[in-house]
């Protein structure tokens, strides 16, 4: 008999001789709190403890004073990025929402700027302050002197403002310190993104899953890692090629422990491999290729005894995961990872990856990537007017012919710094913590102190929040709506976020910000329809307007928090099912002529990066399955689980240097820049010629009362990146440290 | 009456945490304080190492120490074969914490009686599973009653070699693990 999780819960209903409440995870939230009798409501909602949007249902009850506590978090059921599942931060959202460090009223400065002196005032005194300020900016250098940052939903809403005021300058992180590399190499090469919502890695059918750095399971995005648990349990191969023992590298067949920097030359190694063995897809690569030829003569001086010479890696464990790929191909992956901003040669590494899963046939294949989905969702703008022509051009994309349109944060902070092309003098930051998220943060405090005005919106008092000169406050994800947004998976789906209960103290969420800020800037047709300092409301029937244009049952999604898209799954190459390659060629690009026309390798080449000099550590950074950068680092639940980050120093070296496991010590950078104290683990866990830490410890803000001053800040050491000539992005892993006692 | 059992495979968890959590939400555990823990057991040397994880609670032993030495009776069997505690008969005197053999009991200071894991007993009673269950995002965990051939947990013990941690000290428990170490395919 198949095992279901629905029978498995009848039976045990029954069996336990209790009323039976059928499987209650699969009511809607409304079905649900009725069947519990009425004192408890849930809430149908979207996560943002990180950004892959998990489907959350929020329960909520009366405390004694009779207001409403969320008291639970749970995975929807119904939601393909969370199938019911919630990760650790995912539940301990609550711990964020009541977190008494929060920001709860707006500030405005009052000392000098960092030294955290602030007075309280209200929105009214906050919002026109902030209007006096951005407006003299603009009087005397026109609206492109303003420029924005952000991660997270609240971009969406200070995006809309900047347009409205006629700025393009709008950088958001997640490009050039992240993914945005990967994804514009897999542009190059298959005309579309590896994914949106998430990687469209197809890994619990895959039989043999090769991760580059990519930690999962440490890198904890829900679905993703429940597929991977599902490809291990089912015996998969994995093949993980990490300078460190991850804890994926614990769950594979082959750990490929190689040398930091020299990935290009393995890939490249492979390729050639694959193709003079014929290991590769002959047919798929007639129909779906070009450049097949020019990439052959191009990798075939990557031999495997050069490549262990260079990797460190045996000859044997090279050749046998070729063998692998090209045995079970077409239903193996490359991982194309998410933050990729390594050494400066990312595009290029990138492109070797897609590269590889082209010449296997895995694109469109089962176990390998699968094909965006169909059911297509027009653009809804709710009849707001075209926004102006910024009167300057945009500089965010600096002068990368391969920028995407998320821009390069890196750039804003340069022209800010050098008032060239021209001066750059507000900022907003919005959900994003520049200190922590920008490599050399030396220069990002150095940009700031050239501003005339910052203004941050945010939850929590950062290290960033603490430099502005109006601060605020934004409510959490349960207080607030945003949306509705699209979630791409193997299908289309439309997803809701929505109050669980009323924002806390007067935080507001991020779009009211935005629409109050946009009226007092003189652009009130920008602002959100009928909205008003005291409706919260305006965004939900904004909301049900979007689901009208898209056809959706506004109050089934409302009760749900998820709704697909009929016939939106088409994962796999069919004949009815053709992929559309949107390249020049309208074919997968091994040699890309994209790439060719602005005079860089069409096809990647190996390029030695900078070694470690004598006696340091490449510094190595990643993630704990606990935190989302800095920005959980003050949760009370997950502060408990992790409240500061350790280094990891190789056995042999810690005996050398005469240090001990979990004693403290300090790391010192090429440039003399000297660490936190932090715990060192002493471990056989990683080579000798790097140490590793989680990334987002090290807060500087008083504020945050748990997180303060606990742990070391990787970004800190980072002073120096090397930047992609290709897109732009911030290659981090070329610093060096040292490590001594504290 | 069913009988209770939680089986672990270890090769699919991923040392997420989130049971950890879960458990900790769920049951309103102490600051500092755990009902489960998920404990990773690296052992070898540069490169050839190999790495267990092992998700521990409460064991809901069928001859349990903890139930043997208690002077009130608080901690007792129930029918369905897991271990629970009577707060209003405990007396805080930690005789239990010092039987257990699996070190997953703690006192809740505030209120002074002993606490651990109890399957989640009051989700049983509503028909759901354990939270840590629930939430587990490997489906590393897995829950059910082995009273039932057809349960996932009985197919998984038929067919898996499993273990228990301690049989030597004779607790005869109720969690299983199975694949100590991912398959090398």
């Amino acid at each position: 008999m198949a095992f279901s999780r629905r029978n498995f819960l009848k039976l045990a209903a029954m069996s336990a001789g209790s009323t039976l409440i059928a499987d209650t995870p699969f009511l809607s939230t409304r079905a649900r709190a009725e069947a519990e009798g009425g004192n408890v409501r849930y809430v149908a909602t979207s996560c943002e403890m990180c950004f892959w949007k998990c489907g959350v249902i929020a329960k909520v009850q009366k405390n004694k004073k009779g207001e409403d506590v969320v008291v639970k978090l749970e995975g929807n059921p119904f939601h393909p990025q969370s199938n019911g599942k919630l990760c650790a931060r995912g539940q301990a959202g609550i711990g964020q929402l009541y977190d008494e460090d929060r920001l709860k009223k707006p500030m405005i400065r009052t000392g000098e700027r960092g030294d955290g002196q602030y007075k309280e005032v209200s929105w009214e005194e906050a919002l026109d302050y902030t209007v006096e300020k951005l407006k003299a900016v603009v009087d005397k250098y026109g609206p492109h002197a303003v420029a924005m940052m952000s991660h997270g939903s609240p971009g969406d809403y200070f995006t809309n403002l900047l347009m409205a005021m006629g700025s393009g300058n709008i950088a958001f992180p997640s490009f050039a310190q992240c993914k945005g590399i990967r994804d514009v190499a897999w542009e190059l090469t298959f005309g579309h993104k590896p994914g949106s919502s998430c990687e469209r890695v197809d890994l619990k059918n895959s039989k043999v899953i090769v991760l580059f750095g990519t930690h999962l399971g440490e890198n904890m995005h829900n679905s993703q890692n429940q597929e991977f648990a599902e490809a291990v349990g089912r015996g998969a191969k994995i093949i993980c090629v990490d300078p460190r023992y991850s804890t994926a590298a614990a769950k594979a067949s082959l750990w490929l422990p190689i040398k930091p920097g020299t990935d290009m030359a393995l890939l490249l190694t492979w390729i050639n491999l694959i193709i003079s063995n014929g290991w590769y897809d002959k047919e798929y690569v007639e129909q779906y290729t070009v450049g097949f030829e020019e990439l052959k003569e191009a990798v075939k001086g990557y031999t495997v005894e050069w490549c262990a010479k260079e990797t460190e890696l045996h000859e044997a464990d090279i050749i046998e995961a070729a063998k692998d790929l090209g045995r079970y191909a077409p239903n193996v992956m490359i991982h194309p990872g998410r933050h990729v901003a390594w050494y400066g040669d990312d595009t290029q590494r990138s492109r070797a990856m897609a590269i590889i899963n082209a010449i296997l046939g895995s694109w469109g294949r089962e176990g390998g990537i699968w094909l965006p989905p169909k059911g297509k969702l027009a653009g809804f703008n709710d009849g707001i007017p075209e926004y102006p022509i910024p009167d300057e051009d945009p500089i965010i994309k600096g002068n990368y012919p391969f920028a995407g349109g998320e821009g390069l944060t890196q750039v804003v902070r340069d022209v800010t710094i050098t008032g060239k092309p021209y001066p750059i003098k507000a900022w907003f930051v919005c959900g994003t913590n520049l200190m922590k998220s920008l490599p050399a943060p030396e220069l990002t405090r150095k940009a700031i102190d050239s501003l005339d005005f910052i203004v941050a919106v945010d939850l929590l008092p950062t290290d960033t929040v603490m430099m502005a000169d109006v601060i605020l406050p934004e409510c959490t994800y349960l207080e607030r709506h945003d949306g509705l947004f699209k979630i791409e998976t193997r299908e289309t789906g439309v997803a809701i976020r929505q109050p669980a209960i009323e924002p806390m103290g007067e935080s507001k969420p991020a779009w009211w910000i935005g629409s109050e800020l946009c009226k007092r800037m003189g652009h009130p047709e920008y602002a959100v329809k009928d909205s008003s300092m005291d409706d919260l409301q305006a965004w939900e029937k904004r909301m049900r307007r979007q689901a009208k244009a898209w056809g959706i049952d506004f109050d089934k999604l409302a009760d749900e928090g998820y709704i697909t898209i009929p016939d939106s799954e088409a994962p796999y190459i069919t004949p009815e099912n053709q992929p559309v390659f949107k390249t020049p060629s309208k074919k997968i690009e091994l040699f890309s002529s994209e790439l060719d026309e602005k005079h860089f390798d069409p096809i990647p080449k190996y390029e030695k990066v900078e070694p470690p000099p004598e006696g340091m550590y490449r510094l190595v950074y990643g993630r704990s399955p606990v935190h989302t950068f800095s920005r959980t680092i003050n949760d009370q639940w997950l502060w408990e689980l992790q409240k500061e980050n350790q280094v990891w120093l190789n056995t042999k070296e810690a005996a050398r240097l005469g240090l001990k496991d979990n004693q403290y010590v300090v790391l010192e950078n090429q440039d003399k820049v000297v660490s936190n104290k932090v715990l060192v683990k002493v471990t056989e866990r990683i080579r000798q010629d790097c140490v590793y830490m989680v990334h987002g410890f090290g807060q500087n803000s008083k504020r945050l009362t748990r997180a303060y001053n606990k742990g070391a800040d990787d970004q800190q050491l980072i002073t120096r990146y090397k930047v992609d000539p290709i897109t732009g992005g911030t290659g981090m892993r070329v610093n060096f440290v040292t490590i001594k006692e504290a | 009456m069913p009988r209770y059992v939680m089986v672990i495979d270890q090769s699919r968890c991923i040392g997420c945490m989130s049971c950890v959590v879960a458990c900790k939400r769920e049951n309103d555990v102490p600051p500092e304080q755990y009902r489960t823990r998920v404990v990773e057991m690296v052992r070898g040397e540069f490169p050839r190492l190999r790495t267990e994880m092992r998700s521990e609670l409460c064991n809901h032993c069928d001859d349990p120490p903890c139930v043997h030495i208690c002077p009130t009776g608080a901690s007792h069997q129930e029918k369905d074969g897991t271990v629970q505690i009577d707060r209003r008969k405990c007396v805080g005197c930690k005789a239990c914490i010092t039987a257990c053999p699996y070190d997953v009991r703690y006192i809740n200071e505030e209120h002074g009686y002993a606490d651990k894991c109890s399957f989640c007993q009051h989700r049983l009673k509503e028909g759901k599973e354990p939270a840590c269950v629930a939430t587990c995002v490997g489906r590393s965990r897995i829950f059910g009653d082995l009273d039932d051939p057809n349960s996932e947990v009985s197919q998984l013990l038929r067919e898996n070699s499993w273990r228990v941690l301690k049989p030597e000290v004779g607790t005869k428990p109720h969690v299983y693990y199975i694949n100590q170490f991912p398959r090398k395919s």
